[in-house]
């Protein structure tokens, strides 16, 4: 059975040891996905996996067979950017550029994650069906990404304007060292 | 990485049979493995992927089951653990990333290796856990993210899961199947002390599987809930975390479990704390007394002492926290 990568079935490598960032970039020549750590600690190599975000870096490519990867160049329709690539560019939600299009995957990930109900480390009622999606957690859920840009409230922005539509204040999360110093 | 096969199990058996092969590995979601791989501190010859096999989360003798392949945002999104078992739900969301929590299966986050800075690096340090007898470099070294409890002069790496923490104070049993046949063994009796073998990080036989998690049912009128203190306000491992299961009446706690993250090389129930707590009020000043008793063994090293006042004051703070007291 082949991956399916941005709707195009491909077949994949036979050696088990690909990863499914290196299936993307290197085999692929699709460079839209970016390598930064390689560990699972920045989050650039972040695409949609069946519509859930993963970090391709750390995904061996042969345990995907069969599933359907969307990655930043499978996100625009017919010439149209998705609309939160246009709020990148309309927020400054990038300076080098290098870790947007894992930002905006994982963002297109976080958006469904909240509109089904599932909570966040800062979310203080873990009962709600219907999660208010504050600046504090949309900052909580893209912790993951990393920018060493700077670009996080551009990012933030962009990310706001997308996918909430009531502005809330901004505030820290409750459990820094200092916090519970 | 060095080459290694892979496989794919259809069911239990199929993984174990395949698994008999000396050097082989189970695969979740490889956010641990395929890590350790790269960096060639594990070298597998074979892979066998279990990520097919039960990921199911169904109700069971008045608690949980979960199969070891449910992926931990699935089992913090359960309805009946944010209901129920909310440190539990806590424990895993305050965990790694939104990206890493999705790829992750409750047998991995298990069995993940410690984040010790020494054992991750082969090319420049000395390390017992992954070259028995070689010696370690964290006794002597940069040892601010290190254990203060329970730690031997061979190894002083701490357990790095928060779900753990959760499951230990729930009195979670696990599953195993292995070549001998199947057993259960408590959450708390998984993962070892150092000793003399920081190598093994569990009790579990060669080729065993992790098939399932059971949570029991709590006592009626239990609370429960997760702190995790760290660096930074997300993404980051625990200094000292604690999970706890608090049951007040009338005044007079019936019944408390309390477990710490961030402190030993393996969760670490408080069963002093527990024990100088049953049956008496539920004041902060008896959580207090109660956290100091459990943190009068503590043996912290050259750069974590801070993990000792630290532990006391998240053990007292999680308490009141349960006790409706904002501490
Ligand atoms: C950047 C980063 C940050 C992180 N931060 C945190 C954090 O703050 N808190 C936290 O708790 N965790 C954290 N983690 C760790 C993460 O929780 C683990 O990597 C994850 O839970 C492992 O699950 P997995 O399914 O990917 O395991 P894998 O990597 O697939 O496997 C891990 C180990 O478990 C074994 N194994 C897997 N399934 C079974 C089974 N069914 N039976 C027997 N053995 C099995 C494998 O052989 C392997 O030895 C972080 C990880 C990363 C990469
Ligand atoms: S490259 Fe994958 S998380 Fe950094
Ligand atoms: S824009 Fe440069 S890393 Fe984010």
């Amino acid at each position: 059975m082949p991956i399916i990568i941005n709707g195009a079935a491909v077949s994949l490598p036979d050696d088990p040891r690909v990863s499914l960032l290196d299936l993307l970039r290197e085999y692929l020549h699709l460079a839209g996905t970016k390598m930064g750590c390689n560990q699972g600690a920045c989050g650039a190599c972040t695409v949609l996996v069946d519509g859930e975000r993963i970090i391709s870096c750390l995904a061996l490519a042969v345990q995907y067979e069969g599933r359907a990867i969307t990655t930043v160049e499978g996100l625009a329709t017919g010439g149209d950017l998705h609309p939160l690539q246009r709020a990148f560019i309309e927020h400054d939600g990038f300076q080098c550029g290098y870790c947007t299009p894992g930002q905006i995957c994982s963002a297109i990930g976080m958006a469904a994650e909240l509109e089904r109900g599932l909570p966040s480390h800062v979310t203080a009622d873990l009962l709600l069906d219907e999660i208010l999606a504050s600046r504090e957690e949309l900052a909580e859920r893209m912790s993951g990404n990393l920018c060493r840009c700077g670009a996080h409230n551009g990012i933030m922005d962009a990310i706001a304007a997308t996918f909430i539509h009531t502005e809330t204040s901004r505030s820290t999360g409750p459990d820094s060292a200092e916090a519970a110093a | 990485m060095t080459p290694f096969t892979y496989a794919r199990a259809s069911d239990v058996p199929d993984a174990v049979r395949l698994a008999s092969l000396e050097a082989t590995k189970y695969l979740g979601g490889g956010t641990n493995l395929v890590d350790l791989m790269r960096e060639t501190i594990e070298r597998p010859e074979a892979l066998v992927d279990v990520t097919g096999l039960s990921a199911a989360i169904e109700d069971h003798q008045g608690g949980l089951l979960i199969g070891a392949a449910a992926r931990n945002t699935a089992l913090a999104e359960h309805r009946m653990v944010r209901e129920t078992y909310p440190v539990l739900a806590r424990a895993i969301l305050s965990g790694a990333s939104a990206q890493v929590r999705n790829m992750a299966t409750v047998g991995g986050n298990l069995l993940q290796r410690t984040r010790c800075a020494y054992f991750y690096d082969p090319e420049g340090s000395r390390c017992n856990k992954r070259s028995p007898g070689e010696g370690c470099d964290a006794v002597g070294g940069f040892n601010r993210m290190h254990a203060i409890l329970g730690a031997s002069s061979a190894c002083i790496a701490t357990h790095p899961s928060d779900m753990c923490v959760a499951l230990a104070a729930l009195d979670a049993l696990i599953h195993v199947q292995g070549p001998a046949g199947e057993r259960t063994v408590a959450l708390t009796d998984l993962h070892r002390l150092p000793a003399d073998r920081p190598d093994l990080d569990s009790t579990l036989e060669p080729g065993e599987l992790i098939t399932a998690v059971a949570l029991p049912s709590l006592p009626t009128g239990a609370h429960s809930t997760y702190r995790k203190v760290r660096d930074r306000a997300s993404y980051a491992f625990a200094l000292v975390s604690v999970g706890a299961v608090l049951a007040v009446e009338d005044g007079i706690i019936t019944d408390v479990r309390i477990a710490l993250g961030g402190v030993a090389h393996k969760p670490w129930r408080a069963s002093t704390a527990e024990a100088a707590l049953r049956g008496r009020q539920a004041t902060p000043e008896n959580f207090r007394a109660a956290a100091e008793a459990e943190l009068l063994d503590a043996q912290p090293l050259r750069d974590n002492g801070f993990k000792v006042p630290l532990a006391i004051r998240t053990i007292t703070a999680t308490l009141g926290e349960l006790t409706g007291e904002n501490a």
